[in-house]
């Protein structure tokens, strides 16, 4: 770091030697750096032309959930409608189904897979044999790299009529269930999966944390007659309560945008009662059915709703744990 | 700072070392909790268990529930059933080249951008960071990228529709950016002394000291690029542009008959048994299976990079 700020005080002091300039110093700064880092500045143009393109325009492109957009008009649509779209999901009994089943979900899966990588984690941390913990954390990151298509067919594959969960259920003497085709099982199966996909690899984060917990805090409880379960409770939790925080924030901000890829790919039109999504819906609607203009200002919606949760969350979190991102 | 780091282990040694003073309660915790774990080994490893039984039995065994864990009617005629369809081969020969070149593009925009950002004395520093960081909590949504990638651009059925628009990924460009940051400066300093150009500095001494974050970046892209399917199921009708993910889902939702295919995805309402979807999903994964060890190693790292900035 200090040596960084000694290369540029020496490069400022060999441009004055050279310039001395007599204007104020102000007017020329721009100019003077665009002439000693032209060449860096030039890194940055492929950069900035890509996050124009790809991320502010279709940014700027939201503005079509005000305006009318037919296939063929400009991306920024025809003309303005004021509030239209947004009236028409709010009236729309089919958009409150989406909605509350994105709630249910979402909270489900943040009830059950936000707590499991914690309570994993300290398992492990309780492991003494260094070999048997590896051994563990191979296998449970794996499910991590496979492709959502990958996790979905193997969905379909256990929860088939001759799956391996239909044989557990014929043999202890119930009768076969096409869990893919009834609407009550929906929401196991896609909590389940997200378990099976993510608690492994979660834990990556908490066991970091833990290796950060001074030994002699432990020494300490210790000496002072606390048992295991004391030590954990006093000493291993409130150590990674930053962590849990951080990550408690990040899931509640994205728990109305429920894997999106995964619900496209597990649902069908026989479980839409509580296997359709806001985003899933979005998706039907918006692109496949072409109502652009529809799409995006739920989709607007949805961001809205992301945003209003991450913030509100950040703020409980730093008033109550003295805690947040920022 | 060095004495601290060599306690450390001895420490927690003696935290977790302990082992005659152990009570009779702790005792029975630790057979439950080696018992719980190997059972969650077991669960994540059954499934791919069952795949590879799957792959190698005869589909009437498969329909009859008798696959478990080991193949029952052993064959490996549904391999060579897959491995002899043209298509797909053509469409693994795609998520290679997707893969390669997503990669390529995404590695050039975010290692040039993570240096630029890196460089303390770049003014305006502060406004470059930014423009990126703001698009990590607010983004565009899908249909006005679709409308932007569909129609602005026009790249329906190209392959610049998978490869380019996720070509940077801001949190890997902020892992890459501490990464820079904490470079020794004075070996810059000297290539600039002996003549080097900026352009010299990052291609000949930056980059090649810089290959650890280098491999982790474009191994988070390249896994990311492998498994995507959903860019390319929504801009690519025409069949021999799709990459793998986008045949083996249309292989599952024609079999499960569960879904709709749409996209103009057209595979044939043929009832596809098993054990072909059992095989294609096991070719699919094959390269990231073999590339594990060192997934896990670099992705490991890479998360830590991050969470210690983040």
């Amino acid at each position: 770091m200090n040596a960084t700020k000694v290369e540029t005080q020496e490069l400022v002091v060999e441009l004055d030697a050279v310039e001395r300039p007599p204007e104020p110093a102000r007017k020329n700064t721009w100019r003077r750096a665009l002439k000693r880092d032209w060449r860096l500045y030039t890194f940055l143009i492929a950069p900035v032309i890509f996050l124009l393109i790809f991320r502010y325009l279709p940014m700027a492109g939201n503005v079509i959930a005000f305006r009318r957009f037919r296939p063929g008009s400009s991306i920024f649509g025809d003309e303005w409608v004021g509030l239209h779209y947004f009236e028409m999901f709010i009236g729309n009994e089919q958009f409150w189904n989406v909605f509350w089943n994105t709630a249910i979900l979402g909270g489900l899966t943040l009830l059950i897979c936000f707590p499991l990588p914690i309570v994993l984690a300290l398992l492990l941390n309780e492991l003494r044999s260094r070999r048997f913990k590896r051994v563990v954390q191979t296998i449970s990151y794996l499910p991590h790299f496979l492709s959502i298509v990958i996790v979905a067919g193997i969905v379909f594959q256990l929860t088939s009529l001759d799956g391996t969960i239909n044989q557990i259920v014929t043999a202890i003497g119930g009768d076969a269930i096409p869990f893919m085709q009834l609407p009550e099982w929906f929401r196991t199966i896609y909590v389940s999966s997200e378990v099976w996909q993510t608690v492994g690899w979660g834990t990556i984060l908490y066991l970091a944390a833990l290796t950060t917990i001074d030994g002699q805090l432990y020494e300490a409880a210790r000496i002072d007659g606390a048992n295991r379960w004391q030590q954990t409770w006093h000493i291993t939790l409130p150590g990674i309560r930053p962590t849990m925080v951080v990550l408690l924030i990040l899931n509640i901000g994205s728990f109305m945008a429920v894997g999106f890829e995964k619900v496209l790919l597990l649902q069908n039109p026989l479980i839409y009662s509580t296997g359709d999504v806001i985003s899933t819906y979005l998706y039907r609607v918006g692109i496949q059915s072409a109502q652009f203009s529809y799409g995006t200002a739920i989709g607007l919606f949805e961001a809205l709703i992301g945003l209003v949760l991450v913030l509100s969350a950040n703020f409980v979190s730093r008033r109550l744990v003295g805690a947040s991102l920022w | 700072m060095v004495t601290e780091l060599s306690k450390t282990p001895d420490i927690l040694a003696v935290h977790s070392g302990g082992a005659i003073k152990d009570s009779r309660s702790y005792r029975v915790f630790r057979v439950v909790n080696a018992v719980v774990l190997t059972g969650v080994c077991l669960v994540t490893l059954y499934p791919f268990v069952n795949l590879i039984a799957k792959s190698f039995s005869s589909e009437g065994q498969i329909a009859a529930g008798n696959v478990n864990l080991i193949p029952r009617g052993f064959n490996t005629t549904t391999f060579q059933a897959v491995l002899t369809d043209s298509m797909f081969w053509t469409n693994y020969k795609n998520t290679v080249v997707y893969t390669v070149v997503g990669t390529l593009i995404a590695m050039a925009i975010t290692s040039t951008y993570a240096y630029a950002i890196s460089r303390t004395q770049l003014k305006g520093r502060t406004f470059f960071i930014g423009i990126a960081v703001f698009t990590m909590f607010f983004n565009g949504g899908l249909i006005p990228n679709y409308i932007l990638v569909a129609n602005f651009l026009g790249w329906r059925n190209s392959m610049w529709a998978v490869v380019v628009p996720t070509a940077l990924s801001i949190f890997n460009l902020l892992v890459m950016k501490s990464f820079f940051e904490n470079f020794p400066t004075e070996l810059e300093e000297a290539a600039t002394i002996d003549g080097l150009t900026t352009y010299g500095v990052f291609g000949r001494i930056v980059l090649p000291l810089s290959k650890a974050v280098l491999a982790t970046m474009t191994l988070f892209y390249a896994v990311g690029l492998w498994n995507s399917w959903f860019t390319a199921f929504l801009y690519l009708d025409d069949k021999s542009l799709f990459p793998v993910t986008v045949y083996l889902r249309n292989l599952i939702a024609a079999a499960t008959g569960s879904q709709e295919i749409t996209g103009g995805a057209g595979t044939d309402a043929v009832q596809i048994g098993a054990n072909i979807q059992s095989v294609t999903m096991l070719l699919t994964v094959l390269p990231i299976i073999c590339l594990y060890p060192f997934l896990q190693k670099y992705f490991v790292s890479g998360v830590m990079l991050g969470s210690v900035k983040g």
